[in-house]
């Protein structure tokens, strides 16, 4: 199965692909994450499962990819290593073995033990520490990296869980009270780090997203790109995993608002007769039956993933070549905070 | 000989090609989707991440930093000129279904609709061979080709909030089954113990774009056994 990059180099490790494999590891057995209550909506995700969608299985995955990324260099993980995200109102976690984390993301008010805790560094734990939440200051999802990641099985390729499927993660859905998820044990010490300040990002209550037009740009009228790319948009309260539903200044259709259906990509920019614009993100359908007007860069579709109902979108068009830049830039990113982050350090 | 126009190239995100043969349902149309689609699969182009056949469209996902737009519309230029290859004709999957009753609550209006009697409706539903034009809407969902103009029927007015996963249904002229729970508007003309997605195999899904597909009556004795079976 291939990886996101195609590259191989950031799936998931398959050090622990069997269960079975954790009788080789007497501690592993105690080494989990308890879960004390769920919270709103905490999956296992990763960078998604690429290579299924011609079989109808979403890719899922992060909503936030950069932070996921971020949170598992830190720890000194692979980047595309399994974390926890946590929607809004989040999780109290009690940590059964001593280990390493890292939070990045959404700044849900995170507390060790009562007391805060640093997001975008490592945190030390000993057994029987417990990680809770407060309120939501910035942003939607938080992401927990672990050292040396979940010791859960890879469905097709990836640790990510898309519950319409009910496939991967812990059980296919959400976690629930009660739960535990098996890490990797981790006594030792190694060097904490912390995120350079370039590197943290802070989500405020406006997204500028960037977009290349089309694939079926030709369904729309001039007058719907003047109002697409001039207006603000606003994210509905019934956006989700599988999508952002915006409300702002209707988008109209030259024709009918129905195409046959073909493939659709994260980020493409559906309009339904409604005219009211959807993002679709990581738990869409793989194919649909509503032009797209465009389709939102990648890196700017891990902004939107912090996106809450009532923040505002606004689009802007960008070229083919320039999204290629900076795509090339994102990546080169992670390269950079790598080679500097406290895991790839040496014992 | 009929020349073949040439497909589209379009832009879908920095990460997504699209090859779009045409825009409407039509089987020449996904035949050079399905042609493109094994080509790619037997000779992958370096850079790309994977495909998904649609009815009139290939999508051709690739990473950007291994390989750029031009370079791989050529590639595939270079690929999708070649004659289709007759390949190797698959066995059709045979899809054992209960027809009618309470598995299939619209048969009897799919015959009505249509002016024919219940049996001929069954009857010729399973006597076509049918084509998996693509798979989409819910994991392992199958969008059939090939159904018989004198069964085709629109779709229910208001859908259904819930359709009990193996239900076969009609929609226009395609057939379908669903391979789970969920809610659905077509008209629900029977049902199979089979289940087409499985999370818990090893092959989760069981259809594949391209493949060739049937449908077998069974009575509802044999349905039970096999769904007995299934849950094994």
């Amino acid at each position: 199965m291939k990886d996101e990059e195609g590259t191989g180099k950031e799936s998931g490790s398959d050090e622990f692909l069997h269960p079975s494999s954790f009788i080789l590891h007497p501690f592993s057995v105690m080494a989990s994450i308890r879960v004390l209550s769920p919270g709103m909506m905490t999956t296992v995700q990763d960078l998604g499962r690429f290579g299924c969608q011609r079989l109808g299985i979403s890719p899922a995955g992060a909503m936030d990819a950069y932070s996921l990324r971020l949170a598992n260099l830190l720890v000194g993980n692979a980047a595309g290593e399994a974390c926890l995200e946590i929607t809004l109102l989040g999780p109290r976690l009690e940590f059964t073995a001593p280990t390493v984390f890292a939070l990045t993301g959404a700044d849900l008010s995170p507390a060790l033990n009562g007391l805060a805790v640093e997001m975008w560094a490592t945190v030390p734990v000993e057994r029987g520490d417990v990680l809770s939440f407060g309120g939501a200051r910035s942003g939607c999802r938080t992401y927990l990296a672990c050292r040396g990641g979940f010791l859960i099985p890879p469905v097709m390729g990836s640790k990510s869980t898309l519950t319409r499927a009910t496939l991967g993660g812990l059980d296919g859905g959400p976690l629930k009270a009660g739960d535990e998820l098996p890490i990797a044990p981790s006594p030792e010490r190694r060097p904490s780090g912390r995120a350079p300040s370039a590197y943290r990002r802070q989500f405020g209550q406006s997204v500028i997203a960037r977009m290349i037009l089309g694939p079926q740009d030709e369904c729309f009228t001039r007058e719907t790109f003047r109002l697409l790319l001039g207006s603000s948009f606003t994210v509905n309260r019934n956006s989700d995993r599988m999508g952002l539903r915006l409300s702002g200044p209707r988008l109209r259709h030259r024709g009918s608002a129905d195409i046959v259906s073909d493939a659709v990509v994260t980020g493409a920019v559906q309009v339904p007769g409604d005219g009211n614009p959807i993002i679709l993100t990581a738990d869409r359908p793989t194919t649909g039956g509503y032009p797209k007007i465009g389709v939102v860069i990648t890196p700017d579709v891990d902004l939107l993933g912090q996106a809450k109902p009532g923040d505002e979108v606004r689009f802007t068009a960008v070229s083919l070549e320039q999204a290629h830049q900076v795509y090339r830039q994102y990546m080169e990113g992670f390269d950079r905070f790598a080679a500097v982050s406290p895991g790839n350090q040496p014992d | 000989m009929k020349s073949l126009r040439a497909p589209r190239y379009l832009v879908a995100g920095e990460k997504g090609l699209v090859v779009e043969f045409g825009s409407r349902i039509d089987r020449e149309i996904n035949a050079r989707v399905q042609t493109l689609y094994r080509s790619l699969g037997r000779e992958p182009i370096p850079g790309v991440v994977e495909t998904v056949p649609t009815f009139r469209s290939l999508l051709v996902s690739y990473d950007p930093l291994l390989i750029g737009f031009d370079e791989l519309v050529s590639r595939i230029q270079a690929v999708e000129t070649r004659p289709p290859n007759a390949g190797q004709a698959k066995e059709p999957v045979v899809i054992s279904t209960v027809y009618g009753g309470q598995f299939g609550p619209d048969l009897e209006f799919v015959a009505r609709h249509n002016g024919i009697s219940v049996e001929e409706a069954i009857s010729l539903h399973v006597t076509a061979v049918y084509l998996v034009y693509m798979i989409g809407f819910a994991p392992g969902f199958p969008y059939l080709g090939g159904l018989p103009g004198k069964i085709a029927t629109p779709r229910l007015q208001a859908p259904r909030t819930r359709v009990p996963a193996g239900s076969v249904g009609i929609a226009g002229e395609q057939t379908g089954v669903y391979p789970v729970d969920s809610p659905g508007g077509w008209q629900l003309i029977g049902r199979t113990p089979l289940k087409l997605y499985d999370p818990g195999r090893e092959n989760p899904v069981l259809l594949e774009p391209g493949d060739s597909v049937r449908f077998e009556r069974i009575d509802e004795a044999k349905f039970w056994e096999l769904k007995k079976k299934e849950e094994r």
